[in-house]
């Protein structure tokens, strides 16, 4: 749910025929905002022309099998959408879900204003070096941020959801207010502020087990290591929050430290 | 230059001579010659019995294999063999056979990881650059592209190899291992029509085998059981080609998914099939469909190379050869286990 789009015809070159929810008369055609191996994520004004919606839409591959595509695609929307209206209703911060239509393949939530913790930790980072400000020195504000983050994974793993993709790309700054968001007023101090939403579910599960939790933390661990090594030394503040987030997180920090020492990778045989 | 190879980490022995001219120049296969051991239906092949069918070969493979290419001893310039990953008992054995060879011609060994000798050889007889390399054989599944000196290994099977699920569910129906169980699947597969119900197992960029194998093999036994069960879409009576049918269906949809998973997070468009498996006309198909709806394209082998062969090695092999390195024969051992992103690639930039 970045900023720039992309115009849905200039990306998809093969101009497949979209489900009649994107063909449907509304204030503006939807915008192509991201294209995974997977998923398509559209901007639409379908619902009201005030009342933005995030459509992600699974187009069938023709790769696959009819019959193995249609059951693919409708137990991924399903498990998606179980997942956000699971996590909205104990109060984890995630978009809420509108529709589904799990035959034609697409998934409408709520759209989320601002932009993605990646893209403005990186403005942080790169405003800090420009104003030669040390590394450990004034940044409170990022700690902060840290421990907003090591709260909404908590949240999340304290009722039984575990993400399967965590990054800094699927970690949304929901503005608080309205009028904060204003653009460039914006100064270097008021960047990292926000509320922590978190986005694309399209990997999560169901799952207790304090083995995957683990993972969940690694990659994101690792993805704040590989995108942001600036601000890697202060993932433990997202750790320490995490472990005060929920009965048991404790035990997932423990997990952790083996999953860190073997990586993810088995040793190979053969 | 010329390097002759060596391969026997599995059921295959090969032995290959490639030449290496000026650079820039595309390297010449001066001979490849394989020979299989194959066990009757229903059989995998034992790690003793290969070794021993490698010893009783490798002798005759080297001399014919000199013979066609038509060069003297002096002519080799290093011995390339495969020191991993593989089955103990049959890599020893040409490790041996190497070595003895080292000693004899008074030559350099080279040892080639196996996995990066299959990269190699494929990137070099397509002519692809830079893609996204689908390994895919009975020991290995791997999504493999290369960044920074090594290729690194972006998803892979968690369990068993796809190969493995094919070639024992062939052993399930007895189905001949000649030439390859996984090819007689492959021909079986072609007649099937009713896409039966199989776990599947993808997670990320890794996959998983061996409970999609517990299912079809439960409905193989079904199968055995009772012979008029219906398909409940088709309403045709099941047959052990639908079963192949589905099977392949299955995995080869979730090995196409992983790799476009893997092309979508580099950014390429370009995807290379090596390893048996890559053979498969049904898998090169899938994945030029994914392929071509991305924007790109894909590359696949025939049998002389994406089958485990000598020529392979010996091309990898050559590569390490020319920036120096060798293996003393001190060091010259085997492993079961060596990780494709172990392999320091000196050769490329």
């Amino acid at each position: 749910m970045e900023a720039q789009a992309i115009h849905p015809c200039a990306a998809n070159s093969d101009e497949r025929v979209l489900p009649s929810i994107f063909r449907h008369p509304s204030a503006a055609a939807p915008l192509l905002i991201t294209q995974g191996a997977e998923a398509l994520l559209y901007r639409s004004t379908y619902l009201l022309p005030s009342t933005p919606c995030a459509l992600k839409y699974r187009p069938s591959k023709p790769y696959r099998h009819p019959i193995l595509d249609a059951r693919l695609t409708k137990h991924r929307i399903l498990s998606e959408a179980r997942v956000l209206v699971k996590c909205r209703r104990e109060g984890v911060p995630v978009p809420a879900v509108y529709a589904l239509d799990e035959a034609a393949g697409w998934l409408m939530i709520e759209w989320i204003e601002g932009e993605v913790v990646r893209i403005r930790l990186n403005e942080w980072l790169k405003r800090r070096k420009e104003e030669d400000i040390a590394e450990g020195v004034d940044d409170g504000e990022l700690l902060e941020l840290m421990t907003r983050v090591g709260s909404a994974v908590g949240r999340l793993h304290a009722i039984g959801v575990v993400h399967g993709d965590l990054t800094t790309s699927n970690l949304m700054l929901r503005p608080r207010s309205r009028e904060v968001s204003n653009g460039d007023s914006e100064t270097a101090s008021k960047m990292l502020d926000g509320n922590v939403v978190l986005i694309d579910f399209g990997l999560a599960s169901q799952s207790q087990a304090d083995e995957d939790r683990a993972v969940d933390l690694y990659v994101l661990e690792r993805a704040f290591g590989s995108t942001h090594p600036r601000a890697e030394s202060l993932f433990v503040e997202v750790l320490r929050e995490y472990g005060r987030s929920f009965k048991g997180a404790n035990v997932v920090l423990k997990k952790l430290e083996d999953v860190r020492m073997r990586g993810r990778k088995r040793s190979m045989l053969g | 230059m010329i390097a002759i190879g060596l391969e026997g980490s599995a059921n295959k022995l090969g032995v290959g001579v490639i030449s290496h001219p000026a650079p820039g120049k595309p390297a010449q296969v001066l001979s490849n010659i394989r020979h299989t051991f194959v066990t009757p239906p229903g059989e995998g092949f034992l790690p003793k019995d290969t070794a021993k069918h490698h010893r009783t070969w490798v002798v005759r493979l080297v001399k014919e294999a000199m013979t066609e290419a038509g060069v003297s001893i002096n002519d080799i310039d290093c011995i390339c063999y495969t020191k991993g990953p593989g089955m103990g008992a049959p890599l020893q054995s040409v490790a041996v056979a190497a070595r003895m060879l080292s000693l004899l011609w008074q030559k350099e060994l080279v040892g080639v990881n196996h996995c990066v000798g299959h990269i190699e050889m494929g990137r070099e007889i397509t002519g692809a650059d830079n893609p996204v390399v689908l390994y895919v054989s009975g020991g290995n599944t791997q999504v493999i592209a290369y960044a920074e000196q090594r290729y690194r290994i972006f998803g892979e099977a968690l369990d068993i190899a796809v190969g493995n699920c094919l070639d024992r569910f062939a052993r399930t129906l007895e189905i001949s291992n000649d030439p390859a169980p996984g090819y007689n699947i492959e021909q079986l597969a072609k007649k099937g029509r009713a896409l039966l119900d199989l776990p599947y197992a993808v997670k990320g960029m890794d996959c998983s085998f061996s409970g999609i194998l517990a299912s079809i093999d439960i409905l193989a036994a079904e199968l055995k059981a009772n012979p008029e069960q219906r398909d409940s879409i088709t309403g045709e009576v099941i047959t052990p080609a639908d079963l192949c049918f589905s099977l392949q269906e299955t995995v080869f949809a979730m090995l196409v998914e992983i790799t476009e998973r893997a092309m979508a997070h580099v950014g390429s468009n370009q995807v290379l099939i090596v390893g048996g498996v890559g053979c498969n006309e049904r898998l090169q198909d899938m994945m030029g469909i994914m392929a071509r709806d991305r924007g790109g394209s894909v590359f696949g082998m025939d049998e002389r190379f994406a089958i485990d062969n000598g020529i392979m090695i010996a091309h990898a092999g050559l590569e390490a050869y020319k920036t120096g390195f060798t293996t003393p024969l001190e060091e010259s051992t085997c492993t079961q286990r060596f990780r494709t992103d172990e392999v320091f690639v000196r050769w490329r930039d």
